[in-house]
């Protein structure tokens, strides 16, 4: 039973950082459809953000912690709104020219990161209360986990209160289903381009400050190693759909522990089998393509 | 004595690689609906697609004297140009009223005009668009385009696929909006052409082959049958 709630737990923290990967991609695949390889750079370099705030600020409080966060989240969304006003906007509707651009980025920010911070991982801590854990049926979580499943949840509610209650949201919404009426409508959908790119930056810096302290670490490989199962994620939960972003993580992290523990180290395989059988039975995905 | 609202010069498209508006011209006066006609395929919905920016575009397009041909979709809208596509286009996953909240634009938005026309949408705000028959949610898209203030509404063929019953409803509302503001009209059913507009420009494989009085056309079933390839209103209201 311990080791069933340690599995559970610890695969919810990593689909917590699958979500704030994810979600951005979702939503900038929904609105734009544009399949942005660069969203694991924004990870990355919220990650080294955040490690370095932390650094110049010294200790390892829950004080440098948030900050981290949130300079990881700033640096991720200025970044990405940069990325999208610089070069993406350019190329829209040019799909092949889309993926180069951001494929070239990933490729060039990791090359770039590795010149500044060198290949080696930078091992990061946390507040003393991360190394410890508690106590559940039984099992011994780390208490990490609980972080990261509260932020990725407070995300979650944070992006669906926008969506649902502002105009941007209700554009946003509308521009998933049908880009073209909604410019017919007389809305310069372009700027939900840039704030959605934003949001997204903003989710995978985040994320990029908790994978540093979920895994102990941060590389300039970070982005690039969480992109792919986000990638795969955003499949199985529908390409434009929060919620199915939501729930397919929780389901592809949840899966891939239980099968690295009860069938070898199958984890991997069994989440690529999955995304097979989704693809083939429901390729919409889990929930479809709504905001 | 109208003047010209909407002024059409050399307009040509292509979607695909395929050429699907041909060198049309054409002017819309500032008063009245004008039917734009012609067979199935010949390049209508293109036309005011065109107009609006919504595909690849050649050639001259003014809008109140000022030419905007150049400009994107959004900034045409926003000069006063209402739009009621084909199909509808109502966002299924949004509810009526957020379907008419985001069609909202800067300046005055005349939501009682829209409750008056259209009392059912008011009940069914909540209900996702969606949802909605055929014939509501062409309402949904009506009311859209009638909540801001518009000089021209540019209208595909609002009454395809809806019940007769419907078709005179949506007829109704559409005789309602041509006193706000004029209308160029794609359509099908001659018995709505006749009730409603007073001018058509016919299109043949992408280009125009006839304009003047609707009444002259409609009135004329062997010009009907040639340049429409149907029988007259008349006839077809019998059938």
């Amino acid at each position: 039973m311990s080791t069933i709630v340690l599995l559970l737990i610890t695969g919810l923290g990593l689909g917590a950082l699958y979500f704030l990967v994810a979600s951005g991609l979702s939503l900038i695949y929904g609105l734009m459809g544009i399949l942005n390889f660069a969203h694991g750079s924004f990870l990355t370099l919220g990650a080294f953000a955040g490690w370095e705030l932390a650094r110049r600020m010294g200790g390892d409080s829950w004080v440098t912690l948030f900050a981290s966060m949130a300079a990881g989240a700033a640096v991720g969304a200025i970044v990405a709104a940069a990325t999208e006003f610089l070069l993406i906007r350019r190329l829209y509707n040019r799909h092949i020219e889309q993926v180069l651009v951001t494929v070239g980025l990933a490729l060039a920010s990791v090359a770039l990161f590795d010149g500044i911070w060198g290949t080696d991982p930078i091992y990061v801590t946390g507040p003393a209360w991360f190394a410890e854990t508690t106590e559940i049926l039984g099992a011994r979580v780390p208490n990490d986990r609980f972080v990261l499943i509260a932020v990725a949840v407070l995300v979650l509610i944070a992006m669906v209160l926008f969506l649902r209650l502002t105009r941007y949201g209700l554009i946003i919404r509308a521009g998933v289903e049908n880009r073209a009426m909604v410019t017919a409508l007389g809305i310069d959908v372009r700027k939900a381009f840039t704030l959605v790119f934003a949001i997204g930056g903003a989710a995978a810096g985040l994320g990029g400050v908790l994978a540093s302290h979920y895994f102990g670490y941060v590389s300039p490989q970070l982005g690039g190693s969480l992109l792919i199962f986000a990638f795969i994620v955003t499949v199985i939960g529908g390409l434009g759909s929060l919620t199915g972003a939501a729930v397919a993580s929780v389901v592809v992290a949840v899966l891939q522990q239980f099968a690295n523990y009860y069938l070898g180290g199958t984890g991997d395989l069994v989440v690529v089998l999955l995304l097979a059988v989704v693809l083939l039975v429901r390729p919409s995905g889990l929930v479809g393509r709504l905001a | 004595m109208s003047e010209t609202i909407l002024s059409v010069r050399g307009l040509s498209a292509r979607i695909a690689g395929q050429q699907v508006v041909e060198d049309v011209s054409f002017d819309v006066p500032d008063r009245g609906v004008t039917a734009l006609l012609g067979r199935n395929g010949v390049g209508k919905t293109s036309t005011v697609k065109a107009i609006l920016g919504l595909i690849e575009r050649q050639g001259t397009v003014e809008f109140g004297g000022e030419r905007i041909d150049k400009e994107p979709t959004f900034t045409i809208v926003q000069r006063g140009v209402g739009y009621v596509p084909e199909d509808r286009e109502v966002f299924s996953g949004l509810t009526v009223a957020e379907n008419l909240r985001l069609a909202e634009r800067g300046g005055a938005v005349h939501r009682e005009r829209v409750a008056a026309l259209f009392p059912d949408l008011e009940a069914r705000a909540s209900q996702l668009a969606g949802t909605l028959s055929g014939g509501q949610q062409q309402m949904v898209s009506l009311a859209r385009a009638l909540l801001n203030e518009n000089r021209l509404l540019l209208v595909d063929e609002p009454t395809k696929g809806l019940a007769p019953l419907i078709v005179a409803d949506v007829a109704a509302a559409l005789a309602a909006a041509a006193k706000l503001a004029p209308i160029l009209l794609v359509e099908q059913n001659l018995q709505v052409v006749r009730q409603l507009a007073s001018t058509v420009v016919v299109l043949e494989g992408g280009r125009v082959i006839h304009t003047g009085s609707a009444q002259a056309l409609l009135d004329d079933s062997d010009l009907v049958t040639s340049l429409l390839g149907v029988h007259g209103a008349k006839s077809e209201a019998d059938s």
